[in-house]
């Protein structure tokens, strides 16, 4: 702690200035005094077309710090938020971050929902060794492909979306035979296609690609594809788009007939219910990237407080990336706890926090336990759906949910998901 | 065999799109030698104002042809009464500066328009899919179109066709073409060039208003479009012509059946289309289809 020692040599020096008593030794790392404060740089999407995701989620973390300094804080010490805007590329994140660590001298960093910036910062925040917990971004590269002592997700990556896509699509269309895909070219789209392909291949191995179509991220206008699409009638297609993109192809593609003719899965697709309203075509398969739903165990207490709160500051119901961010800032809570109560009552050092850190578990909305394990990598359960307009909201919900459990939808510890999907039976 | 079919009507619908954005663009670069990075702002800034009028209009539950009025008037009006304000404000100042302060400022205006919209609009999306919906669909090779796609194809080729016969054969046209070709004679034959420049900049703020309350109904609206659309306008320009109403349309037509043979034929190098073409042109026609040398003057 930056900032803790920091405040220790200033007690210090008021020792010496008072001339009373003999200040000689160094500060033993072990007996951290209390800070003053829990400075934690938060960065989201707050410009740009993923700040449709980057606000909700820095609105929870709003909300729920609020709500911890009102209930007194980390074992006695407020929070205070430092928001940054995740817009602006990688390097410009790694700069931020340094800029955070070092000149703002936070404690810790949570965010990143661009996996391009999870990837850039991670090392840096090695090199600087300051905990770092990356609260949205799917790419399951961090820990496969690389190991991190400081780095930790508080989330599932992007297997669970498209294995709970494969298993769920499987289950509604038993006779599929061939499906297509129209993802972003770039990792995510790349990355969510390739899980999901593979994993409809290994579960029902006579399955056909009709059509791998790859539009550049943000293009908007998806005649083309759409036409496509219309022409090859892919028995399922799949789709890994976010917000405006996946707006745009709703908005095109259900009065050309998309949805009727196709099984269609989004795999992110929870998010843009309030926006798309009633327009929403029924029978739309829907992922949450985890069991984020704000209709799911509605009468759970953490997650009544949660949507009910964050409706009343907020004016909507929460969406997957407020609930990713709630199972961030809640972590942070926990393994603070844990850690104080691990140094018997006294403020833990940065490594007393890493190692409380793993194998946490804690309560998170809609009112499960979270778990990060051993490799610092989340595990979820997957909600997903189908689209359905019951009157009840001003927007379509969830139809036939069916809730996968976390050993279903992500690989075990240890194993890469690529070998896991492979060493499936049949 | 209608695939042939199908690849030229979403080759050109998606033209129809981009030459929306990018006739603006090249106007005010032909008249004015500015190169508007706001450009991409005022779409947006039109695809908010169409979509706001429009949403308003739906709560009053008007007769649905009231819609469209709402729609092109949002887009006209957000062009009209932002143009002249930008024109005198920012760019007047700017006209005998070097190249490089005038992308300055209009890029530290495309930075304040971005605020300014997230100000009034805020980062939450923007949805009205009427417009494009309540047109019904035809079909055609086999395969269903919205109308109002069709629409779009229309709306595009009349507005080029008249904003070309208002510069070639209107009075205001031709001095616009005098103030092309030479400020300062222009200025010695009594021609307002102030006027003339306010008034290219406000036809180009026009049609990109205009283009982005056209496009609203198919696209989410939210933060972020107007990069998206100043972009993909600068490289239809380009490959046109700088300053070339023609280009823009000639560029717009190569762009959207490239990317939709791509789409059909080869979709792994969808992404790549546009930048492609852009390569290709600039080797062989630095200036780009349409565009002229620039003479040096002394």
């Amino acid at each position: 702690m930056r900032r803790a020692r920091g405040f220790l040599s200033g007690l210090a020096v008021a020792a010496v200035l008072a001339g009373g008593m003999d200040v000689v030794a160094p500060v033993p790392a072990a007996a951290q005094a209390k800070p003053a404060e829990l400075k934690i740089g938060i960065v989201s999407f707050l410009s740009g077309a993923a700040a449709v995701f980057g606000v909700p989620g820095r609105n929870a973390a709003e909300w729920l710090i609020d709500k911890y300094n009102r209930e007194g804080g980390i074992g006695g010490v407020k929070i205070r938020p430092v928001y940054i805007d995740e817009a602006g590329g990688a390097e410009k994140q790694v700069a931020e971050f340094r800029r955070l660590v070092l000149d703002e001298k936070v404690d810790l960093v949570i965010g990143y929902i661009s996996s391009a910036d999870c990837l850039a910062v991670a090392p840096v925040a090695e090199e600087l060794r300051v905990l770092t917990v990356l609260f949205d971004c799917g790419t399951k590269r961090i820990f496969e492909d690389s190991k991190y002592k400081y780095v930790f997700r508080t989330k599932a990556h992007e297997a669970l979306d498209n294995v709970a896509a494969a298993r769920y699509v499987l289950a509604m269309k038993p006779d599929v035979k061939t499906i297509a895909g129209i993802n972003q070219d770039y990792a995510w789209g790349r990355d969510s296609w390739d899980t999901f392909k593979r994993a409809m291949q290994k579960l029902k191995p006579d399955i056909q690609v009709a059509a791998e179509l790859w539009p550049k991220l943000l293009a908007g206008e998806y005649s083309a594809e759409i036409s496509r699409l219309l022409i090859l009638k892919p028995d399922v297609i799949h789709s890994s788009f976010w917000d405006g993109d996946l707006i745009g192809l709703v908005k095109q593609g259900a009065p050309r007939g998309l949805f009727g003719q196709s099984l269609v899965v989004f795999t992110p697709g929870e998010h843009m219910l309030q926006d798309v309203g009633k327009d929403m075509p029924e029978g739309v398969v829907l992922g949450a990237r985890g069991d984020h739903w704000f209709l799911q165990t509605p009468n759970d207490p953490i997650h009544k407080e949660f949507v009910d709160g964050y409706r009343a500051k907020y004016g909507r119901y929460p969406v997957y990336p407020s609930y990713h961010m709630y199972q961030a800032v809640a972590g942070v809570k926990a393994v603070y706890e844990k850690a104080i109560k691990d140094a018997g009552g006294k403020w833990p050092t940065p490594d007393q926090v890493i190692k409380a850190f793993e194998g946490i578990e804690y309560r998170v909305p809609p009112g499960r336990t979270m778990v990060i394990r051993a490799d610092h990598n989340g595990i979820e359960p997957a909600i997903i759906g189908v689209t359905k307009q019951t009157g009840q909201y001003p927007f379509a919900v969830l139809d036939k949910v069916r809730v996968f459990p976390p050993d279903e939808v992500n690989p075990p510890l240890g194993m890469k998901t690529n070998d896991w999907i492979d060493s499936w039976k049949k | 065999m209608t695939l042939p079919i199908v690849i030229l009507l979403d080759g050109v619908l998606y033209a129809a799109v981009l030459f929306l954005v990018a006739a603006g663009l090249t106007i005010v670069y032909g008249v004015m030698r500015i190169l508007n990075v706001a450009h991409g702002s005022l779409y947006a800034l039109g695809a908010y104002a169409g979509t706001g009028l429009v949403l308003a209009y739906l709560a009053r539950e008007g007769p649905p042809a009231g819609l469209y009025l709402a729609l092109l008037g949002g887009g006209v009006l957000a062009g009209a009464i932002s143009g002249p304000i930008i024109e005198r404000l920012l760019l007047r100042p700017i006209y005998a500066r070097e190249e490089v302060v005038q992308l300055l400022v209009t890029f530290s205006l495309f930075l304040i328009l971005e605020d300014v919209m997230k100000l009034l609009w805020g980062v939450d999306p923007y949805y009205v899919a009427k417009p494009y919906a309540l047109l019904g669909t035809v079909t055609i090779a086999g395969v269903r179109y919205a109308w109002y796609q069709l629409l779009l194809i229309a709306v595009a080729v009349v507005t080029g066709v008249l904003v070309a016969l208002a510069i070639r054969r209107t009075r205001t046209g031709r001095m616009i073409i005098a103030v092309t070709a030479d400020r300062e004679i222009s200025v010695t034959l009594g021609i307002n060039v102030g006027r003339v420049f306010t008034l290219a900049f406000t036809v180009g703020a026009i049609l990109a208003t205009l283009g982005g309350a056209l496009v609203a109904p198919l696209i989410s609206v939210a933060p972020g479009i107007s990069v998206e659309a100043i972009v993909l306008a600068f490289a239809v320009v380009v490959i046109g012509g700088l300053g070339s109403l023609e280009g823009a349309a000639l560029g717009a037509l190569i762009v959207g059946l490239t990317r939709a043979a791509a789409v059909h034929l080869l979709p792994e190098v969808e992404l790549a289309t546009v930048y492609l073409i852009m390569v290709a042109v600039l080797l062989f026609r630095p200036r780009g289809l349409f565009g002229e040398p620039e003479v040096r003057r002394i």
